[in-house]
């Protein structure tokens, strides 16, 4: 067992536990201590205001999946930014060249996609 | 049993659980939900086998920016609760026993090769923390090539993000 | 800290393709659609400097980024069969995308970045490179496949492909990571290496299983095969005439490489596994296409076939064995194309014209269309004075030698019940009587010139073999 790997992980443990623990604290403790109305209008999205009409699910452009599909690409473009600035110092010229190219290859898809009017909101 | 171990149990179980939530739930928003509890569930145990930086980017690109998407698509679709046909016969007297003895095989081919104790510990038997400097030395020095390659795969889907959802002007 | 810039010249072709992919990707934007075409010009312009900077890379072979990718004569024969398939079929899609009405550039851009990728697989010599290879190839094709955005099934065969494909790669990805696991290395020759010294342990086994799930369902072998003939009728017919000779040329090559040069000291494990494959692609492919009406998924289901007889040369394990496979690749890359682009052409609008009654009159009407199809198809059947017909007397005489008989027996037994399907169309062509009017099909220039290569290197590697399996065996030779 690598305790020293390991134990520096404890206060992560330690605060997910605590996170945990007073969330069931708070729900338990407002369902035995709180008093319950059992009425229709409880049960309702709203309980005032404008009456809820319809399904909550409406269907979305498709221009919402367009915009996330790109930004996840981008993200994962993003993601090989961490690794290299760790070591950018000891890859010298070469991680710099690298990442360069990397990067602009990334770029030819962002201009074609500018281009293509995908980042417009029409 | 020390705590290692317990949360890698914990873990394990909800990963499982997680994954059968997620192909059993009827409503496609509770897949959605399941599959969030596998992935965290995994990042645990990335962690636990010492490799932190893989752990981060299973929350960051999975847990997040990948369910970002997942979501995104159940709303364009506008999915309901599904309608299950009967399950295919091939897949209940084919798959099914096939998924099972995958599973024995994949069992018994770990405790061949590493010994019972340990196969059964799993990652917290012997975890070599992957220091991330080591990994990213890997990765942009002898995995350059696959490295600037990936770029090229990320343009791909930019254009079939283009090609198979823009609308035509 | 700089790789040698030598490493360079040797991915020349695939840095020329992908250069050549992103300048579709940022002129494409800027060309009105009416012009569309002069993309797909420059797409075929740059397979053509790509099949030229494959001279350049010859000049430099040798090991490339500490030992992930290589360049012998094996990587660049079939190097030189998947830029050659893209550039046929680029100039064999102008007229049929115009058509289509789906003129686009990213057609262009994605084939050049799939075969980019198809290059990848056949150069690579570790696991996770062939993965991005196989990544770059598999993507593109998943979309190329969809192109046809308002047809239905072109809609579901994509997404069938995608769904299947994603599972087989993720399958593959599974093979590496316990391949991985059981000799600390991805590259070929150290897991070799570590097999020779400690034998293959269970892990090992069931790592190259589902390697084998992977590329098995790249090059179509059963029972991995099942999605073939619904993805390739659905994809537009160039695509499919892709799909047929590209991707299976650059998988089988990788499986090659991970078989011998990897799992070579375990070929006792993994011959029975080929054995098997072989026999069930065969004959699931040749019966099921007995009862097909509609040719392109009758060419689907020969595709599915084809694989068969090629499993029969790789279950040999010897270098005539790999030879073979590489003489029945280029062959049948060859036969394939031009059978392919021939129903492309003769498809018509929204591909009307595919069933096999539909081309009954083709013989009187378009005569030297009606012949190039019957060469193809005779090729395909395994007709002597045809490719097809010496890639199937290298294929089983390779295996023969190595005393494989009954695969043999049962792959020659296969052939004779392959050519029913095949004559049927012959016969449908020559003579039966048109029911439906046949349409002026007016021939433009590229598809005339991607017709008489096909035909004329099918007739060559029938007639004069020679040349072609010399590359061949060299090949073999200097995969070990």
């Amino acid at each position: 067992m690598n305790g020293s790997y390991l134990d520096s992980y404890a206060p992560l443990l330690l605060m997910f536990l605590l996170a945990a623990g007073l969330a069931a604290v708070l729900i338990i403790a407002s369902s035995v201590v709180g008093r319950h109305l059992k009425v229709r209008a409880k049960d309702q999205p709203y309980e005032c205001g404008i009456r809820p009409t319809g399904d909550a699910r409406e269907p979305y452009s498709v221009h919402f999946y367009m915009v996330a599909m790109i930004f996840i690409l981008f993200d994962i473009e993003a993601i090989f930014l961490y690794p290299w600035a760790i070591v950018f110092k000891q890859l010298n010229m070469f991680g710099f060249v690298e990442m360069l190219l990397y990067i602009a290859i990334l770029v030819v898809g962002y201009i074609y996609l500018w281009k293509k009017g995908a980042l417009e909101w029409k | 049993m020390n705590i290692a171990m317990l949360v890698f149990i914990a873990c394990s179980v909800m990963a499982i659980v997680g994954a059968l939530a997620l192909i059993l739930a009827r409503e496609p928003v509770h897949s959605a939900l399941a599959l969030v509890l596998v992935m965290i569930s995994l990042a645990i145990l990335y962690l636990l086998l010492g490799a932190a930086f893989i752990a981060a980017i299973q929350i960051l690109v999975y847990a997040g920016a990948i369910m970002v998407l997942f979501v995104f698509v159940i709303m364009l679709l506008n999915a309901g609760e599904e309608v299950r046909t009967n399950v295919s016969r091939l897949a209940k007297w084919v798959g099914l026993p096939l998924g099972i003895f995958f599973l024995l095989e994949m069992a018994y081919s770990l405790f061949r090769e590493y010994g019972g104790r340990a196969a059964l510990a799993g990652g917290t038997a012997a975890p070599v923390p992957a220091s991330t400097r080591d990994l990213s030395m890997k990765l942009f020095t002898e995995f350059v090539l696959p490295f600037e390659l990936t770029s090229i795969l990320i343009l791909i889907a930019v254009l079939g993000a283009l090609v198979l959802a823009k609308r035509e002007s | 800290m700089f790789p040698p810039l030598q490493d360079l010249y040797r991915i020349a072709p695939e840095l020329v393709l992908c250069a050549f992919g992103m300048l579709v990707m940022l002129i494409d934007p800027f060309v009105p659609a009416t012009r569309k075409r002069s993309m797909g010009w420059l797409a075929f312009a740059g397979t053509l400097v790509a099949l030229a900077s494959l001279r350049w890379a010859a000049l430099n072979q040798g090991s490339a980024y500490s030992g992930l990718f290589r360049v012998d004569m094996f990587s660049l024969f079939v190097h030189a069969i998947v830029i050659g398939v893209s550039a046929l079929a680029i100039l064999g899609s102008f007229d049929y995308l115009d058509r289509e009405n789906i003129q686009r550039g990213e057609y262009y851009a994605l084939i050049l970045f799939a075969t980019a990728g198809m290059g990848i697989l056949a150069g690579s010599t570790e696991l996770i490179t062939a993965f991005v290879g196989l990544e770059m190839s598999s993507i593109s094709t998943y979309i190329l496949v969809g192109f046809r955005r308002t047809v239905l099934k072109s809609n579901e065969s994509s997404l069938k492909y995608f769904l299947l494909g994603s599972f087989a790669t993720a399958f593959f990805l599974y093979g590496i990571a316990l391949t991985y696991g059981a000799t600390r290395s991805t590259r070929f020759d150290v897991v070799n290496q570590a097999i020779a010294a400690h034998g293959a342990g269970p892990l090992l086994i069931l790592g190259l299983g589902l390697i084998f799930v992977g590329l098995g369902f790249k090059v179509v072998a059963a029972p991995f095969q099942i999605y073939t003939p619904d993805v390739y009728e659905g994809a537009p017919t160039p695509v499919t005439a892709i799909l047929a000779c590209g991707p299976k040329a650059a998988a089988f090559a990788v499986m090659l490489r991970i078989f011998y040069s990897a799992f070579g000291s375990a070929s006792h494990v993994w011959f029975w596994a080929i054995w098997v494959s072989a026999i069930l692609t065969m004959c699931i492919g040749n019966f099921a296409a007995l009862v097909q009406t509609n040719v392109k998924r009758l060419l689907a289901y020969s595709s599915i076939a084809h694989a068969g007889y090629i499993l029969v040369a790789f279950a040999a394990a010897s270098e005539i064995g790999v030879a073979a496979v590489l003489f029945y690749l280029a062959a049948y890359a060859a036969m394939t194309l031009g059978a392919f682009l021939i129903v492309a052409h003769v498809g018509g609008t929204n591909e009307q014209r595919l069933n096999i009654e539909d081309y009954a009159g083709l013989g009187t009407k378009h005569p030297w269309i009606a012949a190039c199809f019957a060469l193809f198809l005779f090729s395909l059947l395994g007709l002597p004075a045809t490719g097809g017909f010496l890639g199937k007397l290298y294929a089983f005489q390779s295996a023969l030698d190595q005393r494989i008989v009954w695969l043999v027996v049962i792959a020659a037994v296969n052939s004779v019940i392959g050519a029913y399907y095949y004559l049927k169309v012959v016969v449908a062509m020559y003579f039966h009587e048109s029911n439906k009017e046949w349409a002026p099909m007016p021939m433009r220039a590229p598809m005339f010139v991607v017709l008489l290569l096909t035909a004329i290197a099918t007739i060559y590697f029938g007639v004069l073999p020679n040349r072609l399996m010399e590359l061949a065996i060299a090949s073999a030779r200097s995969l070990r």
